[in-house]
């Protein structure tokens, strides 16, 4: 005997399109035009935002940096959908949802330059800091949120990953713990297209990302990345599912700079591949959509520019008056000072090491 | 003899492996098209193929083991690991499986191996670019860890390592990469692994030392015109306990200098040697000086926590005064 035991298949959505044209049928029930005006100044604020830390690098005032520029929609989109009370667990690229959760700007522009003081969370934002080993922070969301479920909270953890961090073992284990244990967490799988310089098609000979889902028994969908308004919507029917079950979405999207500052792209990929996805950037299309509308204009734009030009050069400039105390490390390793830590602190202190 | 610097010292010597040997395979992330994110495999994958250098996913686990199955059926992979911080990943591979394979069959099953990765700080890095891991390595045994402090080193070591019948850990100090170059020879040749090499003579003390402190330990010991013995260790296991006994016994006050945190690392190793050996030809405590005692920071602070150069001329000033 043979028979079919399973079978599954993966949803793609898309609500606005890279001309700006909405599909009524798929739209989100609650959108209206404050909050596509609210996600679109996001998303500009974090475009700016992400130039300025680059340009920062660029002149030796910041550390290596992971530039946004072309994921703003699955990031404000997603960070959009959350509610206060969620909680977000970052990797080291996650700007936009940051900046969408009110993570003051100053403490941001730390990290970036190169401080632990850039990893302290104001409670309310409900974040987590910065983690760089690639996949290594999924778990940790899949501890969060049983947290949640033990404590009753009703919050949902966001969780993002990219394509390449979705072949990390702590993918799939976070993803079966999550199935195993009935934990509501959303996995945002990034999709840019590069991890690095290996294109998403060498990463996996699976057909998307989502479907990894399936073998942890978690429910997934494919969403245009670039579309914050379909991120938006997935996002938020995950969040609000009121059986708060874990789900993966994976978002098409694309890396339209560097990986990180200390990349060459030139080495692995051609220039007319990123051209090619220059007309479908997340925030040219909301545009267009809002100004089709009437709901948006050229003198709405400059002022929101000038605006959030402001904002950031304060923040920058609050940031840059940082300076930074070594006796913090040592304060900061563990809930108490060891003699043998102490002892080391003091022999720097007393021989002006830090002077040297 | 070409002036090469580390990163092309090393390509240079992958080169002539994978020409002498086609059982030699590289893997890893971005080792091919990008050849690697140092450069080290530059040039490689145009040359010798897909098959043999190969971009793999983002899965340091997957990485390292597959290396190990690799060796264990008669190839002899040389994997990167991008970042010695995300070797932690592959961690289980190294210490479960790399280092017993040969010692749970009697030696009738091998893992030769040469796993290379980035390590140490000093370029103002994001954090996991900068630890000095060789301590975690060293401590389990069955692991040969190797790590160069020149160019002509680095050839001649992972020419070597890649010879042997074992796993290697080859850990390349960033910093070093490109620091300066040296005269390297354009042909095959081999360094000793477990030989330390004496890089200055001299008879007040003896300051052994590896990795990115081989030239701060030389620049020092140069500006304060001090007689020194300068140990280079080249292989940290195992170690060159000759070398070490040798001149401590010869000038009797003992300096350890290493990046890697103080507590517990390779120079607690080398001191507990030296005391067990050498006690009696000592005139002074044996001295150590590494980073404090926690994971290595933020770059925003690497340069209150690597040992600088005031840190190592006080430490030498204290031992010339017992």
């Amino acid at each position: 005997m043979l028979s079919k035991v399973f079978e599954t298949s993966v949803n793609y959505l898309q609500v606005l399109d890279e001309n700006g044209k909405l599909d009524p049928s798929t739209a989100p029930k609650d959108l209206d035009d404050k909050k596509v005006i609210d996600m679109y100044k996001l998303m500009c604020f974090a475009r700016s935002l992400d130039a300025k830390v680059l340009s920062l690098q660029r002149q030796g005032r910041a550390v290596t940096y992971a530039p946004l520029i072309g994921q703003e929609g699955e990031q404000i989109g997603s960070a959009y959908a959350m509610r206060k009370q969620d909680f977000f667990v970052p990797n080291f690229r996650q700007h936009g949802v940051y900046l969408a959760r009110n993570f003051p700007i100053d403490t941001f522009a730390l990290y970036w330059k190169g401080f632990e003081e850039g990893g302290i969370i104001p409670k309310d934002s409900h974040a987590f800091p910065v983690i760089v080993p690639v996949a290594t922070q999924i778990p940790h969301a899949v501890g969060v949120a049983f947290a949640q479920k033990y404590k009753n909270t009703n919050a949902a953890v966001v969780t993002y990953v990219g394509d390449g961090g979705t072949s990390e073992g702590d993918f799939y284990e976070g993803m079966n713990f999550a199935g195993a244990l009935g934990l509501h967490v959303i996995f945002v799988i990034e999709n840019n297209q590069w991890a690095i310089s290996v294109p998403r098609t060498q990463q996996t000979a699976a057909k998307t990302l989502a479907q990894k889902a399936v073998a942890a028994g978690i429910d997934c969908m494919q969403v245009d990345g670039n579309d914050a308004i379909a991120v938006y919507k997935a996002v938020s029917d995950a969040i609000n599912n009121p059986e708060k079950k874990p789900m993966v979405i994976e978002c098409l999207t694309y890396r339209m700079s560097l990986h990180t500052t200390a990349d060459d792209p030139t080495k692995y990929r051609p220039d007319s591949a990123v051209e090619a996805w220059k007309p479908k950037d997340p925030i040219l299309r909301v545009r267009k959509y809002l100004q089709d509308k009437g709901a948006w204009d050229d003198a709405k734009q400059s002022a929101m520019e000038d605006e959030q030009s402001k904002i950031i050069s304060a923040a920058v400039e609050k940031s840059e008056q940082f300076k930074p105390d070594p006796k913090s490390m040592f304060q900061n390793v563990y809930s108490f000072m060891p003699d043998v830590l102490k002892e080391e602190f003091d022999d720097a202190v007393a021989n002006n090491f830090w002077q040297g | 003899m070409v002036q090469m610097n580390m990163v092309s010292s090393l390509n240079n010597a992958l080169d002539l492996l994978m020409k002498e040997d086609p059982n030699v395979v590289l893997l890893g992330e971005d080792v091919g098209k990008d050849g690697g994110v140092f450069r080290v495999t530059d040039g490689l994958l145009d040359k010798y193929g897909a098959d043999r250098v190969i971009d793999t996913p983002l899965a340091e686990s997957g990485i390292a083991g597959t290396a190990i199955g690799m060796a264990l059926a008669g190839l002899h992979p040389i994997p990167e690991i991008q970042f010695a911080g995300f070797m932690f990943l592959g961690f289980s591979q190294l210490i479960n499986h790399a280092s017993r394979y040969r010692s749970r069959t009697r030696s009738t099953l091998k893992v030769p191996m040469v796993i290379r990765t980035p390590v140490s700080g000093g370029v103002r890095t994001l954090e996991h670019h900068s630890d000095s891991p060789e301590a975690y390595y060293s401590h389990i045994g069955g692991l040969i860890v190797v790590e160069p402090s020149n160019p002509y080193d680095a050839k001649g070591l992972l020419i070597k390592a890649a010879h042997m019948q074992d796993p290697v850990v080859f850990l390349e100090p960033t910093k070093l990469y490109r620091l300066f170059k040296q005269d390297v020879p354009e042909s095959m040749y081999e360094v000793e692994i477990g030989k330390a090499a004496q890089v200055a003579e001299g008879d007040k003390l003896s300051i052994i030392t590896y990795g990115t402190m081989v030239p701060v330990v030389k620049d020092v010991v140069a500006k304060k015109n001090v007689s020194a013995d300068i140990i280079d260790l080249r292989t940290i296991n195992p170690l060159d306990e000759k070398a070490i006994i040798t001149t401590a016994k010869k000038t009797g006050r003992v300096l350890i200098v290493h990046e890697a945190s103080l507590s517990f690392g390779a120079g607690a190793e080398i001191a507990a040697r030296i005391a067990e050996k050498a006690m009696f030809d000592l005139e002074a405590p044996i001295m150590r000086v590494g980073s404090a005692s926690f994971p290595y920071p933020f770059p925003g602070y690497e340069q209150f926590y690597i040992p600088n150069a005031l840190k190592i001329s006080k430490a030498i000033d204290k031992l010339l005064s017992v």
